[in-house]
């Protein structure tokens, strides 16, 4: 590793021997090394968490580069079972940017507060000459309030099952259909949403909920490659069982992906003891982007720290961490 | 893309689980009859992935073996060419474009992917045709495209210089390192080296590449059995399209058949496609190409014919670019690999100094070399 490639962001596994040989290194301490989602401070009662967002393009199918600032550090704090609270924003814009645009991102953001019900209470602006940064970098922090203790991904064990809430990949599949030079056409929609609405009632019904995580980039495998690898179980999926979109099945056959490693901005996957399963099935299936929510797999000692694929005519495979820039095959 | 065209129609029905173990159950019928063991080569990187990547070998009895071909057009480009992209993509006002995989292979100086952390400006595309737009929106720079790829994507090369000839385009120029797979396959049988014996007698059947005879047809197959007394079945990348090939081809030793025959019928044809053909001849001309791991195959590779040298990247950046060959990593046995002759898990450094993150050999960075599948699905298989 001498320099920093774009593999290095991928949220796999050059992205994690980044995080852990340069910045855990240094920063190392009893918080940070938990690598939760969000960071738990003050005896557990708050849930803290930052994220930089930037998008290409910025504004697509279900989304821009604004609504996803906010939902991606409100959902890292729901993912603690902690209710979003208080935000700081902070912009790098590219000179030249139209501030037409820039209303359009913050419009976004003020919506998806709203549904969150969390504020802005600090923020700032930095403008940096053309080419210094790709049109608009945007930063957002949280504070959230932890309304159920103890949700950690170092706790499954063999009584849980895995659930993931809707059909993968949507997110990814919607940005690679966007870039340019695609020219496909679809109704496809980023899955970007806010995941705290449905968190707050799986809390409610008085769901005890061993790990939550919402798969954003490196998608469902890279959640349950570390889920497995923090636990140090086996976690055995049904690949019939995880709902994929048909267009999303297709692009990923144009291009050579697999669904369960690209990027969503509003989807989770949960470990949780199995008598609890049907009922968050009934739970999410009151909600519109969680409706198709799936028992995908179940926990072993099978292969340790490792997730295995089953296919519907019996045979298996590992699912492994999503390495390297995801980039198209060759034909 | 095609309106008629869903999307979904591009897997629907190929991966249907009652219609795979149909199949399964069939050869496993079949194979008890055949007395001895049948070696398949898939001679496509494509078909590699698929194998590994369902599971394939799983549902096979012991007496059906697969080994991998030297089918990836990743997987099989010397380090000098690799080195020729990265030094062209360092040159002044040049912007790079190739496919895919390609941004990561290693050459002797770095990939395509250290290249642009240095600065250099390297794009991959979709499609060839991307490159007239770069070129237009960048008339002060040169658009480079380093062509890759097996029959499949040699048409698109065409016309991409078809559209900048015609459009009169001057900032686009072409790299070309085309090969075609019929030569390769002969070579892996017909090769006189050290190995002969060993690998000559190993190759039992074919699956070759339906992407391929999509565009030249299955009749570039002819000869395997004619000639070399191998049956070729062409076979789609589905599972189910496998496991029918599979099957059709064990179905020919017990018949006592020796054939060329087509599973994917739902494109290719005897001929293939002739306005593809033609455009090829039209272009290229073709020549000896080095492959890595396996060395000069004479005719394998295709060139840009000489009244296009203008268009030439090699013709015009030939002082800056490699002539010395370079050799190999030292415990890299990719050329085993691709000639069929040694599976992944037998090179001293796989899983351990070598994998996908920090490939040594170019089998473990293409997605669909066998190392790298053998790496990502491969451990639970037998
Ligand atoms: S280029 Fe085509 S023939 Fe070659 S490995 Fe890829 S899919 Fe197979
Ligand atoms: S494991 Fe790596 S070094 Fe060994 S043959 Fe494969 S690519 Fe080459």
């Amino acid at each position: 590793m001498k320099t920093v490639t774009l593999a290095h962001g991928n949220g796999g596994a050059e992205n994690q021997e980044l995080i852990s040989k340069v910045f855990y290194r240094a920063f190392k301490n009893d918080i940070l090394n938990k690598s939760e989602d969000a960071a738990i401070i003050q005896d557990g009662s708050l849930a803290f968490t930052t994220d930089s967002f930037t998008v290409s393009p910025l504004f697509f199918n279900g989304a821009d580069i604004g609504k996803l600032a906010v939902c991606g550090t409100c959902n890292d704090l729901a993912m603690m079972g902690a209710k979003p609270k208080y935000l700081t924003c902070s912009v790098i814009i590219e000179e030249g940017f139209e501030i037409k645009s820039l209303e359009k991102i913050v419009r976004s953001m003020k919506e998806e507060l709203a549904k969150n019900d969390a504020i802005v209470v600090s923020g700032d602006t930095k403008v940096v000459p053309k080419g210094s940064v790709d049109k608009i970098f945007i930063n957002t922090t949280g504070i959230g309030e932890v309304q159920q203790k103890g949700i950690s991904s170092n706790a499954i064990s063999e009584d849980d099952v895995i659930i993931v809430s809707r059909d993968v990949g949507a997110h990814g599949a919607t940005i690679f259909a966007a870039r340019e030079g695609m020219d496909i056409n679809t109704d496809l929609q980023s899955d970007c949403a806010s995941l705290w609405i449905q968190v707050k009632a799986l809390l409610d019904a008085g769901i005890k909920i061993t790990a939550l995580r919402d798969a954003t980039r490196g998608g469902v495998s890279a959640v349950l490659n570390e889920w497995a690898n923090q636990s140090n179980v086996c976690i055995e999926v049904q690949e019939e069982k995880v709902p994929v979109a048909d267009e999303v099945k297709g692009i990923c056959e144009l291009l050579g992906f697999e669904a369960m490693s690209l990027a969503n901005e509003g989807t989770f996957v949960l470990a949780l003891p199995k008598e609890e399963a049907q009922k968050v099935l009934d739970v999410l299936a009151q909600f519109d982007n969680s409706k198709n929510a799936s028992i995908i797999g179940s926990v072993s000692q099978a292969y340790e720290k490792r997730v295995v694929l089953h296919s519907p005519w019996g045979t298996k495979r590992f699912l492994e961490l999503p390495t390297g820039e995801l980039l198209p095959r060759i034909c | 893309m095609n309106d008629e065209l869903e999307l979904k129609d591009l897997y629907d029905g190929f991966r249907d689980a009652d219609t795979i173990k149909a199949f399964a159950k069939i050869i496993e019928e079949d194979a008890k009859k055949l007395g001895k063991t049948i070696n398949i080569m898939e001679v496509c990187g494509g078909h590699t992935h698929t194998i590994m990547k369902y599971g394939i070998p799983q549902l096979l009895p012991d007496n059906i073996n697969f080994i991998h071909g030297p089918g990836c057009p990743v997987c099989i480009m010397p380090k000098e060419r690799i080195d020729s992209a990265y030094i062209l993509s360092l040159q002044e006002d040049v912007i790079l474009v190739t496919l895919g995989d390609m941004i990561k292979v290693p050459g002797s100086k770095g990939s395509l992917q250290d290249a642009r952390a240095k600065g250099a400006d390297v794009r991959f595309v979709y499609s060839p045709l991307d490159c007239i737009k770069i070129a237009k929106e960048n008339p002060s720079k040169k658009v480079i495209f380093f062509a890759i790829g097996f029959e499949t994507t040699t048409p698109m090369t065409c016309s991409l210089l078809e559209a900048v000839v015609k459009q009169e385009i001057n900032n686009v120029y072409f790299h070309i390192n085309h090969v075609t797979v019929p030569e390769v396959m002969k070579e892996l049988i017909d090769s006189r080296d050290e190995h002969v014996d060993s690998y000559n007698n190993r190759i039992d059947a074919f699956l070759g590449p339906s992407h391929v005879s999509v565009i030249s047809g299955s009749k570039i197959y002819e000869q395997f059995p004619e000639h070399y007394k191998r049956p070729v079945v062409v076979a789609g990348f589905e599972p189910v399209d496998v496991m029918q090939a599979i099957s059709m081809l064990v179905k020919q030793f017990i018949e006592n058949r020796c054939e060329l025959e087509i599973e994917y019928k739902r494109l290719v044809s005897y001929d293939g496609n002739k306005r593809a053909q033609e455009m090829m001849d039209k272009y290229f001309k073709k020549v000896m190409f080095k492959w890595r791991g396996l060395g000069n195959i004479p005719t394998s590779g295709l060139e840009l014919k000489d009244e296009y040298n203008k268009y030439n990247a090699k013709e015009i950046y030939k002082d800056v670019l490699p002539i010395e060959e370079i050799e190999d990593h030292k415990l890299c046995i990719c050329g085993d690999i691709l000639r069929g002759i040694a599976n992944p898990p037998d090179c001293t450094v796989f899983g351990t100094a070598c994998k996908p993150t920090k490939p040594i050999g170019s089998c473990m960075v293409s997605s669909e070399g066998a190392c790298a599948a053998y790496y990502k699905y491969g451990n639970l298989l037998k």
